[in-house]
């Protein structure tokens, strides 16, 4: 028999970051009709609590100041000293869980499943479905779950659960939580930098990604964008090669931009890219690859090389 | 410093288009372009300037087969000291926790400060370097994208977090860090740098030369189990535009007038 399954909630600011509803949906997939408990970890969170408790029937609350910035390492102490043996525990896959998960499988000794996308429970069967190779494959994954399982879930796939109709109630472990000290301390975040243009203001994006292949190649893109009115944007590759500045990146590690239309120039469309695209733009994709993941969610797609396309289409508009 | 980085051979997804075999036990691997992981690439170049900097010697290792060999000499073109290939039937269809701890078993060899790892890799888990360092039970931090040594004590690191934030930490050694890309720019590789360390000897270490028990790794040692690689039944995805570049572009531009993507 599986054990008792546990949302971990990401917070900032006194405020549930969207994966906290988002794990109701998706525990509710593993625990079936049994209770789902919420693991709320920080310093000064007795509201957030008792909104957690209107989505989860039980809620722990870790209140310590050790615990006021989320490092990872100290959280996976607490929750070491805290979680049953056997517990079931859902992470986000983010920053956060990426830092925190893969340790504490082992510290629990249980199975560890990253970046899941789907989830049924046969048993005490875990059948998961993931993707590797930056969304090009699916597979199907399984774990058994009964000795407990730490599961990564990916942002945005469940629905957010709003029906707030749980009844929950909040439990006071902060005097469990144990010996909090680590090798690692946290000092400060530093914010990011402004760049020379905003994105984020911008009605029409031409964003760009590894297809622009050259940093010569630049150019091309802006008069394509220059031609629309719009400005240009990119996705990670193009930051880390140094091509262009970092506040010009779209992605969770990079901007949230809401454009009305979202020319994804090159780009293959990695989960992480998406998350960073809001407000259900009218999306342009255009890829030589036919397998790119930006075509299962673009609404109109062109497959062919953009270091040809973009100056036609950049021609034709100027036409007009 | 004496810095031991974890690399892989992966298909390189930015070269390749990936399909599922029909039998969906793996995925099409003939005509692959492999290379070394992209985050493990930035893992080394992060390791060299550390003892281009302060001294001490780069070691890179695998777990895989002997094709696995390539990436190991293409570090150490780029300026890795050492190389050790992990290569064991025992080894294979190990899960993350099998990989690291075999790679536990490769440290506790050697004496090291620092151990790198990549973010992520092709099945896009970022999981070894998280079970490596809890194995080993020193502390951790993963999306480093910046690193400072203090001094032979601690490091302070920065990690990518949302928006383009960056968290600073300061982490006591030994340590692992998993790199994320963006931390440096990698150093280019020529064909002359590979020559050079086309006959450098790698040992090759098995299952009982790191001391492991065979049943603890690889596929009798796995806790979680790839059934099959399958392409899923999609939505109906993009419409896609067919044609003469012409006629595509007519049609495009139509469609931005109607959206607003036309000023």
């Amino acid at each position: 028999m599986a054990g008792q399954v546990f949302a971990y909630i990401r917070h900032h600011d006194g405020k549930a970051e969207d994966s906290a509803l988002e794990l109701v949906n998706a525990a509710k997939k593993i625990a079936g009709g049994a209770a789902v408990t919420a693991i709320v970890a920080g310093s000064g969170i007795d509201s957030l609590c008792a909104e957690m408790a209107a989505s989860y029937k039980d809620v722990w609350k870790l209140d310590n100041s050790a615990l006021a910035y989320p490092n990872a390492e100290v959280i996976r102490k607490a929750l070491v000293n805290i979680l049953p043996a056997n517990a079931v525990v859902l992470v986000p896959h983010d920053t956060f869980g990426m830092d925190l998960s893969p340790g504490l499988s082992i510290k629990m000794g249980s199975p560890f499943v990253a970046d899941i996308v789907d989830v049924e429970a046969d048993g005490d069967v875990l059948k998961i479905v993931r993707q590797e190779y930056s969304g090009q494959a699916h597979t199907h994954v399984e774990c058994n779950m009964s000795a407990g399982a730490v599961i990564n879930v990916r942002p945005g796939v469940f629905q957010p659960d709003e029906s707030k109709s749980a009844g929950g109630s909040v439990t006071d472990k902060s005097a469990a939580v144990g010996d909090l000290t680590c090798g690692r301390k946290y000092l400060e975040v530093v914010a990011a930098e402004a760049g020379d243009v905003d994105i984020t203001k911008s009605d029409v994006l031409v964003s760009i990604g590894r297809g622009i292949e050259e940093e010569d190649n630049i150019p091309i893109a802006q008069e394509l964008a220059d031609a629309m009115g719009a400005v240009v944007s990119c996705s990670r590759p193009i930051v880390d090669a140094k091509w262009l500045e970092k506040a010009r990146q779209v992605g969770t590690s990079g901007q949230t931009v809401k454009p009305k239309v979202y020319m994804a120039m090159g780009i293959s469309g990695s989960f992480q890219h998406l998350g960073g695209i809001k407000g259900n733009p009218f999306i342009v994709a255009v890829n030589k690859n036919p397998k790119a993941p930006i075509f299962q969610v673009a609404d109109v797609g062109v497959e062919a090389n953009i270091l040809e396309f973009m100056p036609s289409l950049t021609e034709a508009i100027k036409a007009l | 410093m004496e810095i031991l980085v974890c690399v892989k051979r992966v298909p390189d997804t930015a070269e390749n288009e990936i399909t599922v075999r029909k039998d969906g036990k793996d995925i099409v691997r003939d005509d692959l372009v492999y290379s070394v992981n992209e985050w493990d690439n930035y893992a080394v170049e992060e390791a060299i300037q550390i003892v281009e900097d302060k001294g001490g010697s780069v070691t890179v290792v695998t777990v895989g087969d002997g094709d696995s060999e390539e990436v190991l000499r293409r570090e150490m073109a780029m300026g890795a000291d050492n190389g050790i290939l992990l290569k064991d039937d025992a080894f294979v269809g190990s899960d993350g926790k099998g990989i690291a701890t075999v790679l536990k078993g490769v440290v506790q060899k050697g004496k090291y400060d620092l151990i790198l790892c990549g973010a992520q890799a092709d099945d896009g888990a970022g999981q070894v370097g998280g079970m490596l360092a809890a194995l080993l039970d020193v502390p951790y931090a993963s999306l480093v994208n910046s690193v400072k040594v203090i001094d032979d004590k601690k490091l302070k690191v920065g990690r990518e977090i949302e928006g383009g934030n960056q968290e600073m930490n300061e982490i006591t050694l030994p340590c692992v860090l998993s790199i994320q890309t963006g931390i440096n720019e990698p150093r280019y590789v020529g064909i002359r740098g590979i020559r050079k360390v086309a006959s450098v000897e790698i040992p090759v270490l098995g299952a009982s030369d790191l001391g492991l028990d065979a049943g603890a790794v690889g596929k009798a040692g796995a806790k979680v189990k790839l059934v099959d690689y399958f392409v899923p039944e999609l939505g109906a995805g993009a419409e896609m535009l067919e044609g003469s570049t012409e006629e595509i572009t007519e049609k495009l531009i139509e469609l931005l007038k109607a959206k607003g993507g036309l000023k």
